[in-house]
This record gives structure tokens, sequence and C-alpha cells, in this order.
């Protein structure tokens, strides 16, 4: 589903934050990054939203090659990939409500649709009485669960979260976990990065360490190997 | 989808007008400046215009005629005069009516009167006072005057543009320089207060860069993320414009209790009543275009990819 071949990324000041990583993410797959800070993890999905070029190298989504993506392509591509951040980035000025919304609109979808699915995955995530407050009235955690209503309310292809639980208490961070997986259950494609060791246990799935850019493990069963 | 997709962000547009009221305050006073200072070019500009016209219709050349000379000939010379495509107004003063103004001007001064009493004629000639429609065309008519007067001694006794020339000329360059000036200064406080807007509205979506990559991440086209943003830009400058044109009314009914006997007479705040349409027409345009485009282009900033 997402190949990278060979892609390097070397900035401006000559630091290397990806050095020939080759990876291949089948559908379905639950993969966690893992690393140090700097080890090169947010480049790598910021090159699946298009948030970053790399120096060398490929990468794919499908058939599409993300790099040759025409720009008026690009909403539409990233439509297909839900993203969730450690700092959730909500939209301060619009209700939880306005913020799924939102996702929806950008998707074209029609207002019939935004009134009955946003409540609906607002439930999936246990935050239907919240609906209508503000980002700044929330928990670190109900902000997070709101990010991933926005991420899912499209059904897209594949999540991404980006050191998810970075910001959360470990009640909230098995939570988000818990979620995570469940999504990956019904059948899409999880990417997520971290470094906090417990996550990484507790979901037993394959894992991939990075370090200085490159790829130095990749487990199928879920070790933490740093 | 056209349709739902305006609806959408014109609602986005006015929410967030309304959330963010401390941004949106802060960039209407800045914008009702800027229209204030518009506003106030705009009637210093009619209040230049407007005492230039009375310099300008102070001016004049005056032909002095002999006392001999025959009326039809005088006649004959303003017809000329009236021709020409320069001269805007000619006023022929008979030698009664030279006579009659002259007693009326001194009336006081007993002295003249007196020695006027013991001619047995009219001592003054028949005068033809020439206005042109710009200053700068004094010395053209004055030419064609010579030309005309020439081998006419029984005819034209003095013509007093070249006792004037000086004056005129000078004239004629200060209305030219002041013209000249004030466009200028107009540009620059113009281009200046626009400049100070923009960056205040560059300032507001500044604070909104954050959302707008949250937009873009959740793959929401450039249009639909820079639509609300510009309708709140109209929506400054449309606010802002109304809040000028509220407090110009005082202002030029204060101008003018002040001002009033200055200037030619010039009443800023009858201008401010007869040219209302006019008036809004550019203060509310200028804010809304303001808006508007100050918006598009800090929003764009963001979009690049």
């Amino acid at each position: 589903m997402i190949q990278f071949d060979k892609v390097s990324k070397i900035y401006a000041d000559k630091s290397i934050a990806l050095d020939d990583v080759t990876l291949h993410i089948k559908p379905q797959e639950f993969v966690s990054i893992v690393g140090h800070s700097g080890a090169g993890k947010t480049t790598l999905v910021k090159m699946i939203l298009m948030e970053e070029a790399p120096t060398r190298g490929t990468v794919h989504f499908e058939s599409i090659n993300v790099n040759k993506l025409r720009r008026k392509d690009v909403p539409g591509y990233r439509r297909r990939i839900g993203t969730v951040f450690q700092d959730f980035r909500l939209i301060p000025n619009k209700t939880v409500f306005e913020n799924i919304a939102f996702a929806m609109e950008a998707a074209g979808r029609t207002d019939e649709e935004i009134a009955s699915d946003v409540p609906h995955v607002l439930g999936l995530v246990d935050l239907g009485r919240k609906i209508w407050n503000f980002p700044h009235e929330l928990s670190g955690g109900e902000r997070q669960r709101v990010a991933i209503a926005r991420a899912i309310v499209n059904q897209p292809d594949i999540i991404i979260a980006d050191e998810p639980t970075g910001n959360l208490d470990p009640v909230n961070t098995y939570e988000i976990v818990q979620i995570l997986k469940k999504i990956n259950d019904l059948g899409t494609t999880v990417i997520l990065t971290t470094h906090n060791k417990g996550v990484i246990e507790s979901i037993g799935r394959r894992v991939v360490t990075m370090e200085r850019g490159r790829i130095v493990r990749d487990d199928k069963d879920g070790k933490y190997a740093l | 989808m056209f349709w739902i997709n305006t609806k959408r962000i014109l609602r986005s547009g006015f929410v967030s007008f309304a959330r963010n009221s401390f941004v949106s305050l802060s960039s209407v006073l800045i914008i009702t400046v800027t229209l204030f200072v518009l506003g106030g070019i705009m009637f210093s500009g009619a209040l230049l215009r407007s005492s230039l016209e009375e310099i300008q219709s102070k001016v004049d050349v005056n032909v002095y005629f002999v006392t001999g000379a025959a009326e039809p000939d005088i006649l004959a010379l303003k017809n000329k005069l009236e021709a020409l495509p320069e001269v805007a107004k000619v006023e022929y003063v008979t030698r009664d009516q030279a006579l009659a103004n002259f007693k009326d001007k001194h009336q006081n001064d007993e002295i003249t009167l007196q020695a006027l009493d013991e001619l047995s004629d009219n001592p003054l000639g028949a005068i033809l006072n020439i206005k042109a429609r710009q200053t700068s065309q004094y010395e053209g008519i004055a030419a064609f005057l010579d030309s005309e007067s020439s081998g006419k001694d029984n005819l034209v006794d003095r013509i007093n543009y070249y006792q004037n020339k000086t004056a005129i000329d000078t004239l004629s360059k200060m209305i030219d320089g002041g013209t000249k000036i004030a466009f200028g200064v107009t540009l620059i406080l113009v281009l200046i207060s626009m400049l100070i807007a923009f960056n205040t509205i560059r300032l507001a979506i500044y604070i909104a860069r954050e959302e707008i990559s949250v937009m873009r991440l959740v793959g929401a086209s450039n249009k639909y993320i820079r639509g609300p943003f510009v309708v709140a830009g109209i929506m400054y400058g449309a606010v802002s414009a109304l809040l000028t044109l509220l407090l110009l009314y005082p202002a030029a009914y204060w101008v003018s209790s002040v001002t009033h006997t200055f200037f030619g007479g010039f009443d800023t705040f009858r201008y401010y009543l007869t040219n209302f349409g006019q008036i809004f027409i550019v203060i509310f345009g200028s804010g809304v275009a303001l808006g508007a485009v100050s918006s598009y282009l800090a929003v764009r900033k963001y979009l690049k990819l």
C-alpha cells in the first residue's frame, strides 16, 4: 500500500533526516515506528502526507507516486489519509462538532450526512456529550479523541498517528491505543510513531525501529529494542 | 455543490468574524483609520479644488478702450474673443457702466468725485473683462489681443495682462505645483494607510496559520480554506466603512462650523450631504476591496505547498 524506495531527506543545513530508507506497508497493517527524537519518524510520515519531499528516492501510495502528484490533486489525496498528532491540531475557534464537520465539508459531504455522521463518530470515541464544546474546554485525552474522530469520519484508507500519546497520561494513552487498535481491526491501515515502550508492547504488532534516519530493525511481533 | 460550498464559506466567515472578536475589532479599527484618512483626502481634495476655482475666478485680463472707441468695434472684438476656445467668458462694461462703477467704488472719496464732476465728459473708456478657462491660457489670449489691436490706436488704450503677467504666472505655477503636491501627498498617505491595514490583516491571519495548516491536512481545497478568510476580510472592510461614514458626519459638521469663513466659503458638511452617494461608494468600495485583497494575499502565503 505504501512503498518507500531508497528515500533520503537532506535539509539545507546538510542534516540528514532520512538515509536510504526502504519500507513497505501492506493494507490493513498496524505499523509502529519507534525511535528517539530526531530518528526520522516524523519526516517519514510527513512524506506520506506530502508535507515534505524526498531529496532522493520515491514514495508511493498504492500506484500514486506521491511526489509527482499535481497541486490540484493534493487535497483529494490527503482526504484518503486521517491524521492524528501529538499537539491535537484542532481548530481552536470551532466547536467539537464543527471541527469534525469541517473535514466532512472539505470532502464535499452533504449537510444531512454531516448531521448524522458527526454524532455517530463522536459516540465511537465516547465524546457524545461534548459535541458543542470548544477545544480549550476539553482535557488532553478528550482533544485527542476529537482528533481521532475527525481522522476517521471520512473513512480513510489509512490513519497516521504521529506521537498521539506524547501529551497524555497513562489512562488516556491506553484508551487512545485501544481506539487505534479498534480502527485497525475494522480494516483501516494504521501507522503510529511513538517512543513509548508501554504502548508498543500493548499493541503487539509490527514495529519498525529507526535510528539517525535509518531503519535498524523491522520486527513482526512488537518488540521495543531501544 | 457550488452553492453548498458558498453557503458554508459565508457562514464560516461570519462565525469567524464574530468569534474572533478581539482580532476583528482591532482590524476594524485600523481599517477605519485608513478609510478616515481616505475620507479626509476626499474632503481636502474638494476643498483644494474649490479654493483654486475661487482664486482662478478672481484672475482676468482687462482690455481698456480709448474713450472714442466705437461700440460696434468693441462688440466685434468681443465676438471674436468669445469664439476662442480658451475664453470662458467675456464681460462688456460700457463707458457709462465704468463711470457708475468708479463712482460706486469711490463713494466715500469726495475729492475724487468732485474732480470727476469738474470734467465735462466721461473720462473712462469701455472695458472688456476676459476670463480664460485656465490661468495658463491668459498669455495666448493676450497675444491674440495684441495682434488684433496692433495698428488700431484709436481703439485699445491698454491691456492689463502685461502688468499682471508676473502675478498670473506665479499663480499659474502655484496652482500647478499645488495640484501636483496634493496628488503626491494623497498617493503617499493612501499607500501608507493601506499598508498598515494590510499588515493588520496579515497579522490576524498569521495568528490563524496553524488553523490553515490543519485545514490543508484534512484535505480542504485552497479555495475552501481561503474563502472564509476573504469573507471575514470583506466584513472588516464593510463594518469599517460604515463606521467611517458615521464618524465623517459629525467630523464634517465640526470642520464646517470652524472653517466656514475660510476657503471661499467651502462648506464641508454640505459637501458630505450632497456628495454622500459618491463618498459612500468610494469609502465602502475601498474598505471591502482592502479587506478582501489583503486577506486573499495574506492567506496565499500559507497555502503554498
